[in-house]
């Protein structure tokens, strides 16, 4: 297989699903490869069921984990650059959301993509007529990470019970849409950076500064962070828009402006990364013979 | 399956007869061996290395905030915050050891197999392993604190020669330490299939409890009670502490000789459990 045949026939864009017309028909079918996806999953999971008892194990400690490190802290402060605790309990259930979301579907893929780069299986993904993005964004999911997901959410809920932050309809409009923002962009980094596979072979270790630093910095407000970290963490590595902004939002400190960006940046990143994508595809030439 | 429980004890090699000789060559081999393989995949060892930079300046950042830029936290100032996460990350980069990650796998592949037919004791070959790693990646991590203390401005006037004379050999027992009871820890893999619940509760227990997170002065009573009853504080705050020049005369004494006795305490837990896990031991593969 060499690269001019996969370029003319399947890089060209997403393309339509057969037997189909039209923008809707294209979604429906991506939505029901979405839903096939998950539903293999949910099979897989069903086969190792105490995988998914141990994932409430672990969400559990690194939940209790977390809620003693901010208590330390809290012990000796009343406020953190303007963050009371149960403001860092919101960001912190935002971050195990967003966490979730990642090991739920993008991360799993991500992996498998990688590793199909590497392997020449990814030729397969590539023959099969759907958005190549979408297939290698979402082929392989791990519903344990619903766990994280879910945990994400109570936590959410509790900080903001006990925040004292009015929010209107609208807020609560604006927080839900930072927070989608918030996915699109580390989705999109992720994507980026994975797409990188299709130069450099080993990229699980790039991953894992990615992840180290999601984990470990993405758990504190941005704002804590002198500044050249905190450019670092809002546009180079964008941990900023994926949970502080989302945390402001849903504590009630949301500015117009923040908002707005936080949907540029989204735009701007979904759009670099598939534009890389496509660009990374046409020099792809496959591992096997 | 090949079930080594069945087979004869007698058949065991007896490690009662120790050759020095033999086993300085081994470790000689074996050491080169690790830093050749560590070499061939220096990219690796370089990301990892900037990983582990990754807590130590979140910490910093996060404890220089509830300092703030003059106040003091129980005794520690913003600049002595940055000082004591900088050698903290030293200490956790030559202390730590991944191998309760690596047993898991070891067993599950099978790749434990060879490593228990060797006429040695397969210690040997991660005290090598790890100590290569080790010396590698200061080539990363002690350029990596000098950036920190610097970049953050931390304070080194309490640093000396003497600090750091008795800060070496604090560290190389918190290194035994660490490893031997880490080494223990990861012999649980012989009969748990998974071990990431056990770890990540450890590693919970270890941030707080070792002076990880937060010095220990700044922690709340009762958590730095449960510290003192563990051998976790001798593994990081201890040696941290010394080359801060915050542990001084008797007090350093004390800490080698408890550091000394909980690397007793490991030994015995490892001649105990080895022996069990080696007894239920059944390998996957051929």
């Amino acid at each position: 297989m060499t690269g001019e045949r996969l370029d003319a026939d399947w890089t060209s864009g997403p393309r339509q699903a057969p037997g189909e017309g039209g923008l809707a028909g294209l979604v429906r079918h991506d939505l029901r490869i979405l839903r096939t996806y998950l539903s293999l999953g949910v099979l897989n999971l069903v086969q190792y069921r105490s995988d998914f008892v141990l994932s409430v194990v672990n969400a559990v400690i690194t939940l209790a984990t977390q809620v003693l490190g901010l208590s330390v802290v809290f012990g000796q402060t009343t406020d953190l650059a303007g963050w009371g605790p149960y403001d860092l309990l919101v960001l912190i259930g935002v971050h195990f959301l967003i966490g979730g979301v990642l090991g739920l579907v993008v991360r799993p893929s991500m992996e498998a993509m990688m590793e199909g780069i590497r392997l020449g299986t990814f030729d397969f993904t590539l023959v099969k007529p759907a958005d190549s993005q979408l297939l290698a964004s979402v082929q392989v999911v791990r519903p344990q990470a619903l766990v994280d997901v879910l945990v994400g959410l109570g936590v959410v809920v509790f900080g903001m019970t006990r925040v004292q932050a009015s929010l209107s309809v609208v807020d609560v409009v604006l927080s839900l849409l930072t927070l989608l923002c918030g996915l699109v962009v580390v989705y999109s980094f992720i994507l980026a950076l994975s797409t990188m596979a299709f130069w450099f072979v080993r990229l699980d270790n790039v991953l894992a500064i990615f992840q180290s630093l999601f984990g470990e910095a993405g758990r504190w407000p941005v704002t804590i962070f002198p500044g050249w970290l905190r450019i670092v963490l809002t546009f180079a590595v964008p941990v900023a828009f994926a949970v502080t902004v989302p945390s402001e939002a849903l504590t009630g400190r949301l500015t117009y402006t923040s908002a707005l960006s936080a949907a540029g940046l989204a735009l701007l990143f979904f759009a670099a990364s598939r534009w890389f994508w496509f660009f990374a595809l046409r020099r792809y030439t496959g591992a096997s013979a | 399956m090949a079930d080594v429980a069945t087979r004869p004890v007698s058949g065991r090699p007896d490690f009662s007869k120790v050759s020095f000789g033999a086993l300085r060559r081994y470790y000689v081999g074996e050491f080169g061996a690790s830093t050749a393989n560590n070499l061939a995949y220096r990219g690796a060892v370089a990301i990892w290395v900037v990983t582990t930079v990754i807590q130590p300046m979140v910490s910093i950042v996060v404890w220089r905030t509830v300092a703030g830029p003059a106040g003091e936290v129980n005794g520690f100032t913003s600049a002595e915050f940055v000082t004591y996460f900088a050698i903290t990350m030293l200490v956790d980069h030559l202390t730590f050891i991944w191998l309760m990650w690596e047993f898991e796998w070891r067993i599950r592949t099978g790749a434990m197999s060879p490593l228990l037919l060797r006429p040695i004791h397969p210690i040997h070959k991660d005290v090598c392993d790890n100590l290569s790693y080790k010396v590698i990646g200061l080539v990363g991590v002690l350029p990596a604190m000098v950036l920190l203390v610097i970049g953050f401005g931390g304070d080194v006037s309490g640093i000396g020669v003497v600090q750091v004379l008795t800060f070496l050999p604090a560290l190389v027992l918190a290194m035994a330490v660490r490893f031997l009871l880490e080494w223990v820890l990861a012999l649980s893999a012989f009969w748990l299939t998974k071990v990431s619940a056990l770890n990540n509760l450890y590693f919970s227990l270890f941030l707080f409890l070792s002076g990880s997170f937060a010095p220990l002065a700044v922690l709340p009573e009762a958590v730095r009670t449960l510290a003192h009853a563990s051998p976790f504080p001798w593994i990081v705050s201890f040696p941290v502490e010394v080359a801060l020049g915050r542990r001084t005369g008797a007090e350093v004494w004390v800490g080698y000789l408890a550091q000394l006795g909980w690397i007793l305490v490991a030994l015995v837990l490892l001649r105990v459990v080895w022996r069990r896990a080696v007894r239920v031991y059944s390998a996957v593969g051929s």
